[in-house]
């Protein structure tokens, strides 16, 4: 490997030998094309032209009354397929292009990274195949039948707790089986290096796009930017463009579940220890053997027990703050801000809005909150209904 | 204690070693069945502990994690497990495991405990070479031998290294894939052990996918210092489930055909 993937003592490429030959060749390929001027030119015209990027900077005037403080929404939830994951997507899989891949592999838990790859196998005509915990399958079945509709096929994986984790398991040990010629499509910036790298760097399109448009909008920078923490790779993807901003206060929410206190939930940052889980060091939630956890949350696309490295320097080094708010508060807030804005939240982005309602008539009037709203909620209509009636 | 270079420089067959998983299905049964398994003709153990999130291991091991799990194993435990297999015979053991499971014990610690309890080696399933500087260092201060992975795909000037950084055996995969019984054996596992030989004077081990006495057999041919065999005998633990006290004779008369079929040579 030309570097070794670490971030502080986080990161690194803990994975049986026979991975590391496919993710030397990941590593090379990712250095020699990220900026080729061809590769470029043509992200970006699948950025502008497929996904529908740049995606708008909206200032929710009625959110903002409610809360006593100006808050815009980063319109990731606006781009082809719903959610962020076709940023990260479209580049890997031009990546897989350029390296003559044929047939491509993914890992989902909310279906949307699954969606995202299935859209991109088809736009590319590469074999798709979508690892899925079997209990994601049911409780994202609307996403399920798209990715069928797109030409993938879905392999539902009934290993352990049956959700992300365990999908990312099978995946990999498929990946072991068929390196040669397959491309694993990994859905957040997290797992071995270079996924954290590669991730960061597809996903940094929405910070760039942000910081510019609040630039022009506002003519400063804003105070907080806020973003949901599964694996992390749209908070990383938006942070990155502030990181160097050290008056902007950066805030990943993580899912609370049904409560810290009860143990279930699925917040490493806020109540995980430092372990080895799919090929990175990173906060994990564990017992004290180090067997990992079950987790919770109402949102399949942040029920996972661990968490990108890079975001784990962040919280350690204190460049980012961590919180985590409560499946009530998400099921509330969905609501909430679908009858303000008329734009309904994915479950996940629901944890980001949740942070800041919570923050509702204590920060100045003036400040300025920027939420990475990741994804739209059109997939959580029936488990928010179905949360309803209990 | 007996080390690996006393196994291999007695033996006049490749080394028969069965893999277990330590509580499977349950404490007191794992114990008779690996007792059973060196009364056939075990020359060394290769022992896992049981992981809740097992990447590099097929549907058969996982499931024997679970059994191990759902029976109340754990790292103390397993500890305890090893140290009963020892003073019932010295015989080298070889751990393949997980690295969270020894990161969260205190990997100094864990490594000079089971070398206390009697272990040789321990292989790292998810930890390559490149950070083999963590462990290699702890290992060596606990007296225990190293032992890393070679797979088909590793490059050849990657192999020397790895080679270098084995003092135990080179745990050399046949296949490209996770552990499982196979049919066949993989057809890159020859032209392997004929590289690894060319290249080293490790001693050359052979697991993954290695199911039969014929397997075996022609393993032996090819030049395999050791035949490593897991998920077939952890197969039979597997379909005896419901009658546990006979378990120990199916794996003692299964071991016995593949030494029968290695000594042959
Ligand atoms: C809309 C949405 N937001 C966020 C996430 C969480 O992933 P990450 O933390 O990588 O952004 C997902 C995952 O499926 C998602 O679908």
């Amino acid at each position: 490997m030309k570097n070794n993937g670490r971030f502080g003592q986080f990161g690194g490429f803990y994975v049986p030998e026979v991975l590391i030959p496919a993710l030397e060749e990941m590593e090379a390929a990712f250095y020699k094309f990220y900026k080729d001027p061809q590769f470029v030119a043509d992200l970006d015209t699948l950025y502008n032209d497929y996904a529908g990027r740049p995606t708008p900077l909206y200032y929710a005037t009625r959110f903002s009354e409610l809360v006593g403080f100006k808050v815009y929404i980063k319109r990731e939830d606006l781009l082809h397929g719903g959610a962020h994951k076709v940023n990260n997507c479209l580049g890997q899989g031009l990546l897989a292009k350029y390296m003559k891949k044929t047939k491509i592999i993914a890992e989902t838990g909310a279906g949307q990274h699954g969606l995202a790859t299935s859209m991109v196998g088809a736009l590319f005509g590469m074999q798709t195949k979508i690892f899925m915990g079997s209990i994601d399958v049911e409780r994202q079945s609307v996403n399920v039948h798209k990715m069928r509709l797109c030409g993938a096929e879905v392999i539902s994986v009934t290993g352990g707790t049956c959700t992300l984790k365990d999908a990312i398991n099978e995946a990999l040990r498929y990946w072991t089986s068929n390196v040669a010629d397959t491309f694993y499509m990994f859905g957040t910036a997290c797992g071995p290096h270079p996924y954290p790298t590669i991730v960061k760097h597809f996903q940094s399109c929405i910070g760039t796009e942000a910081r510019k448009q609040c630039l022009e909008k506002i003519g400063k920078l804003p105070d907080i930017v806020t973003a949901c923490v599964g694996g992390g790779s749209n908070a990383i993807g938006i942070f990155s463009a502030f990181v160097n901003d050290k008056n902007v206060k950066l805030v990943g929410v993580e899912p609370a579940g049904k409560g810290i206190a009860t143990g279930k939930h699925a917040a490493p940052l806020n109540a995980g220890k430092v372990g080895i889980l799919h090929g990175t060091k990173m906060y994990l939630m564990q017992d004290s053997d180090g067997q990992i956890l079950d987790t919770e949350s109402i949102s399949a696309g942040l029920d996972y027990p661990g968490v990108g490295p890079e975001h784990c320097l962040l919280r350690d080094n204190k460049r980012a703050e961590y919180v985590a708010v409560e499946d009530d508060a998400v099921l509330e807030i969905f609501d909430i801000f679908t009858k303000c804005e008329g734009i309904l939240p994915a479950l996940e982005s629901s944890h980001s809005l949740a942070w800041v309602y919570s923050q509702k008539n204590k920060l100045p009037a003036d400040t300025v909150v920027i939420v990475n709203l990741s994804g739209r909620g059109d997939k959580d209509v029936d488990i928010v209904e179905r949360n309803k009636i209990k | 204690m007996k080390t690996y270079k006393q196994t291999f420089a007695e033996l006049k067959h490749p080394a028969l070693i069965p893999f277990f998983v330590l509580g499977d299905p349950d404490f007191d049964s794992s114990f008779e069945i690996i007792k059973a398994a060196i009364d056939a003709g075990a020359d060394i153990l290769e022992l896992g502990i049981a992981f809740s999130d097992p990447i590099a291991d097929g549907p058969t091991i996982q499931k024997a994690d679970i059994r191990a799990l759902a029976g109340g194993m754990n790292i103390a435990k397993a500890k305890e497990l090893i140290k009963k297999i020892k003073a019932y015979k010295d015989i080298p053991i070889g751990l393949l495991m997980y690295y969270n499971l020894i990161y969260q014990y205190g990997t100094e610690k864990f490594f000079a405990d089971f070398a206390a309890a009697g272990v040789n080696s321990i292989l790292i399933a998810d930890l390559s070479i490149d950070d083999a500087d963590e462990v290699s260092a702890p290992m060596k201060k606990a007296g225990l031998d190293t032992v890393f992975m070679i797979t088909p795909n590793t490059e050849i000037e990657r192999a020397k290294r790895i080679a270098e950084k084995c003092t135990g055996f080179i745990y050399t995969v046949s296949l490209l894939g996770v552990t499982g019984g196979r049919d066949q054996l993989s057809d890159m596992v020859r032209p392997l052990i004929a590289r690894l030989k060319a290249i080293t004077k490790v001693p050359i081990c052979v697991g993954f996918g290695v199911s039969t006495p014929q397997h075996a057999k022609s393993l032996a041919d090819a030049g395999a210092d050791g035949v490593i065999i897991g998920s077939r005998i952890v197969k039979i633990i597997e379909d005896n489930l419901n009658d546990k006290k006979s378990i120990p004779a199916k794996i003692a008369e299964f071991i016995k055909q593949i030494k029968q079929a290695i000594q042959l040579n």
